[in-house]
C-alpha cells in the first residue's frame, strides 16, 4: 500500500485534486453517486420523456422531444395519447388486472406453502435448522431460466406429472398442465418461495415461545393458541414476505412467456411484446410507467407500515 | 401445528423445491430424444452440447459479461457501502441510500428497457456507446449486481469493529492506508461472497440483457430461452446440469466465505 501511495501517479493524481479542490471523501463518495444517477435515475427520466413521443419509423422511432418552430424558437412537443391509448384499450387494463390477480393469487399459494415450512426449520434444533435454511436458499441461486424450464418437463402432457399418473393408472389421458394459469402460478411460487420463506423465519425465530407454553397451561388446544398467538404475531413477517413475492411477480416476463398460454396476459409480456414485436417504444414506455407505480405504491405502503410499528 | 401435519408439509414443500431440478438432471442422462420418456443411460448430449458453436459462443460471451460486470460492481457496490456506513452526513445521502437498494426490488423489463433508451438517448447526443453489445450489457449488470455487493458489503462494514479503524488513524495512517490495511482486509471475505453472487446473478439474467444486447452479442440465457421457447430439448437438460454443478459450487464457496466472515469478531 504504501508503494502505491508513494508512486509518482498516485502523488499526481492527488496534487491535481488538491489544486481543484476535490477532497479524497469527495472522490469516493462521487464515484458510486455517478454511477448510479447515470445508470440508475437518469433512465426513468429518458423513459417519462420517451413515453410523451410518439412511434414512427425511423431511426430512434419516436418523434423528438424539442423541435425547432418556424421562427427558430424551441418548442416543446408532449402528448399524453400514449397513457389515454392504455387507458382506453382494454387490453391494457386487463393486462394490468390480471397481472395483479395472478401476482396476488400466488403470493397466498406461497404463504400457504412456506409458512408451515418456515414455522418447522425456525422450530428445529440446530444444526438441523441450518441444514434446512441452506436447502431453501440453495434452489434460489441455481439458474432461475432453468428452474422455470425444469417445470415445463414436468408439466407438459407427456411429461413426468402426467406420465407417473397415466403409469398408475389414475388418469386415462394426460391433464393439460401447460399453458395454463395453473403452471403460471406454480412458475411463481416455486421462484420466489425462498423470498417468502426467509423472513417468515426471521420472524418466527423471534416468538417468545414462553407465550406458547403459557397458552397451553391455560388450556388452550394447539389451534387456538396458532391462530391466538402465533399468527398475529408473525403478521409482519407475513407482510414482508409477502410484498417480496407479490412485486416482483407483477413484472414477471418469463415465467408466463414459458409455462402460460397465449391467453395469459401479464403486463411484463405485454410490455416486452409491444417493444420486441410492435416496436412501439413510446407505447412501452407508457406501460413501464404506469407499472412503475404499480411496484413503487405497494414498497410505500410497506415503509410506511414499518415506520409506524417502528413509532408505536 | 403438532403431530403428522407439519412434517408432511414440510415434506411436501421440500419435494416441491427439488423434485424438478433432480428430474431436469437425470433427464439429461437420456438416450432417448424424447425429454421425459427414459431409454437409457448416456452421456450423448453433453457431447452434443460441445461441437454446439451458438452455445459454446454465448457462453464465453456470458463468461466475459459476468466476470466484468460482477468486478465493477464490487467495486462501486463496496464504495457505495463503506460511503453510507462510514460518511454520516454528506449532501445526497438519502439520495444514495435509495438508489442503491431500489435495483433489488425493480422489475427486470422496466430497468432494462429504461436503460436500453438511456443508450439509445446516449449514442445520439454523446456518440458513445456507439451500438450496443457487451459494454452495455456489462454496464447494466453492474448497475442492479452492485445493489447486491452494497447489501452484503454494508452488514459487513456495520459488524466490523470500527476501533481498529480508529486505531490506525492515531497511529498516523491517512484515511486511504487505513482502508487499504485495515478495511479491506477485514471484508475481504465478504467481498468475494458479494463478487460470486454478482458473478451468477449476471450469469442468470435473460431480461435484461435481452433488452440492452445488440446483434452478435447474446448471452447463454438468451441462446436457452430461444431454444426453449420452442419446447423442451435435452442438450438444454445437460447444459442445465452443468451450470447448476457449477453455480453450485460458487454459492457453496461464498456461503462458507461468508459463515468463515461473520465468526470472525474484527
Amino acid at each position: 500500500m504504501n508503494a502505491l501511495t508513494r508512486s509518482a501517479p498516485w502523488r499526481g493524481t492527488a496534487w491535481i485534486m488538491g489544486k481543484l479542490g476535490i477532497s479524497g471523501r469527495t472522490l469516493v463518495i462521487a464515484i458510486p453517486m455517478l454511477w448510479l444517477l447515470i445508470f440508475f435515475l437518469a433512465p426513468f427520466f429518458v423513459l417519462g420523456r420517451i413515453s410523451l413521443a410518439e412511434a414512427i419509423i425511423a431511426r430512434p422511432p419516436y418523434t423528438p422531444l424539442f423541435e425547432r418552430g418556424p421562427d427558430g424558437t424551441l418548442e416543446i412537443i408532449a402528448s399524453f395519447e400514449n397513457y389515454r391509448f392504455l387507458l382506453a384499450d382494454a387490453l391494457y387494463r386487463n393486462a394490468y388486472l390480471s397481472s395483479i390477480q395472478v401476482a396476488l393469487i400466488s403470493t397466498i399459494f406461497a404463504l400457504l406453502i412456506g409458512y408451515p415450512i418456515a414455522y418447522y426449520i425456525a422450530r428445529a434444533p440446530e444444526p438441523k435448522r441450518s441444514i434446512l435454511l441452506l436447502m431453501v436458499i440453495l434452489p434460489f441461486w441455481t439458474s432461475f431460466l432453468l428452474r422455470v424450464y425444469a417445470w415445463m418437463g414436468f408439466l407438459r402432457s407427456n411429461g413426468v406429472i402426467n406420465n407417473t399418473l397415466i403409469s398408475l393408472g389414475l388418469i386415462d389421458s394426460p391433464i393439460q398442465m401447460m399453458q395454463t394459469d395453473f403452471a403460471v402460478y406454480i412458475g411463481i411460487v416455486y421462484t420466489y418461495l425462498p423470498f417468502m420463506i426467509l423472513p417468515l423465519y426471521a420472524n418466527l425465530t423471534k416468538l417468545d415461545g414462553a407465550l406458547l407454553e403459557a397458552a397451553g397451561d391455560l388450556g388452550a388446544s394447539p389451534m387456538t393458541t396458532f391462530f391466538t398467538i402465533t399468527l398475529p404475531l408473525s403478521l409482519p413477517g407475513i407482510v414482508a414476505g409477502s410484498m417480496l413475492v407479490f412485486i416482483p411477480a407483477i413484472g414477471e416476463y418469463v415465467i408466463p412467456a414459458l409455462l402460460g398460454g397465449p391467453d395469459t396476459l401479464m403486463i411484463g409480456r405485454v410490455l416486452w411484446d409491444e417493444f420486441f414485436s410492435s416496436r412501439d417504444w413510446p407505447v412501452a414506455s407508457a406501460v413501464a410507467i404506469v407499472m412503475l407505480f404499480l411496484v413503487v405504491a405497494p414498497i410505500m405502503w410497506l415503509q410506511s407500515v414499518q415506520n409506524r410499528r417502528e413509532e408505536s | 401445528m403438532r403431530g403428522w401435519f407439519l412434517p408432511l408439509a414440510v415434506l411436501f414443500g421440500f419435494i416441491f423445491l427439488y423434485a424438478p431440478i433432480l428430474s431436469l438432471i437425470v433427464f439429461s442422462f437420456n438416450e432417448s430424444r424424447l425429454v421425459t420418456v427414459w431409454g437409457g443411460f448416456s452421456t450423448r448430449w453433453y457431447g452434443e452440447l460441445l461441437r454446439d458453436r451458438q452455445i459454446l459462443n454465448a457462453a464465453w460471451i456470458s463468461l466475459k459479461v459476468a466476470f466484468w460486470s460482477a468486478t465493477l460492481a464490487t467495486i462501486i457496490g463496496t464504495l457505495g457501502a463503506f460511503v453510507l456506513t462510514r460518511f454520516s452526513r454528506f449532501t445526497g445521502r438519502l439520495l444514495l441510500t435509495g438508489m442503491i437498494t431500489a435495483p433489488l426490488v425493480m422489475p427486470e423489463v422496466i430497468t432494462g428497457l429504461s436503460l436500453l433508451l438511456l443508450f439509445v438517448s446516449m449514442e445520439l447526443t454523446l456518440g458513445w456507446p456507439a451500438g450496443r453489445g457487451l459494454t452495455t450489457i456489462v454496464i447494466a449488470h453492474t448497475t442492479f449486481c452492485a445493489a447486491f455487493v452494497a447489501v452484503i458489503a454494508q452488514s459487513r462494514l456495520r459488524q466490523m469493529d470500527e476501533s481498529l479503524e480508529e486505531a490506525a488513524r492515531d497511529l498516523g495512517a491517512g484515511p486511504v492506508r487505513v482502508f487499504f490495511d485495515v478495511t479491506l482486509p477485514v471484508i475481504m471475505p465478504a467481498l468475494v461472497a458479494g463478487w460470486l453472487l454478482a458473478f451468477t446473478l449476471s450469469l442468470d439474467d435473460l431480461v435484461i440483457a435481452s433488452f440492452v444486447s445488440g446483434p452478435g452479442a447474446s448471452t447463454l440465457p438468451m441462446v436457452i430461452f430461444s431454444k426453449v421457447r420452442l419446447g423442451v430439448s435435452p442438450d438444454v437438460n445437460a447444459l442445465a446440469t452443468i451450470i447448476i454443478g457449477i453455480v453450485l459450487v460458487a454459492v457453496l464457496i461464498a456461503g462458507w466465505l461468508m459463515r468463515r466472515a461473520m465468526r470472525n469478531p474484527l
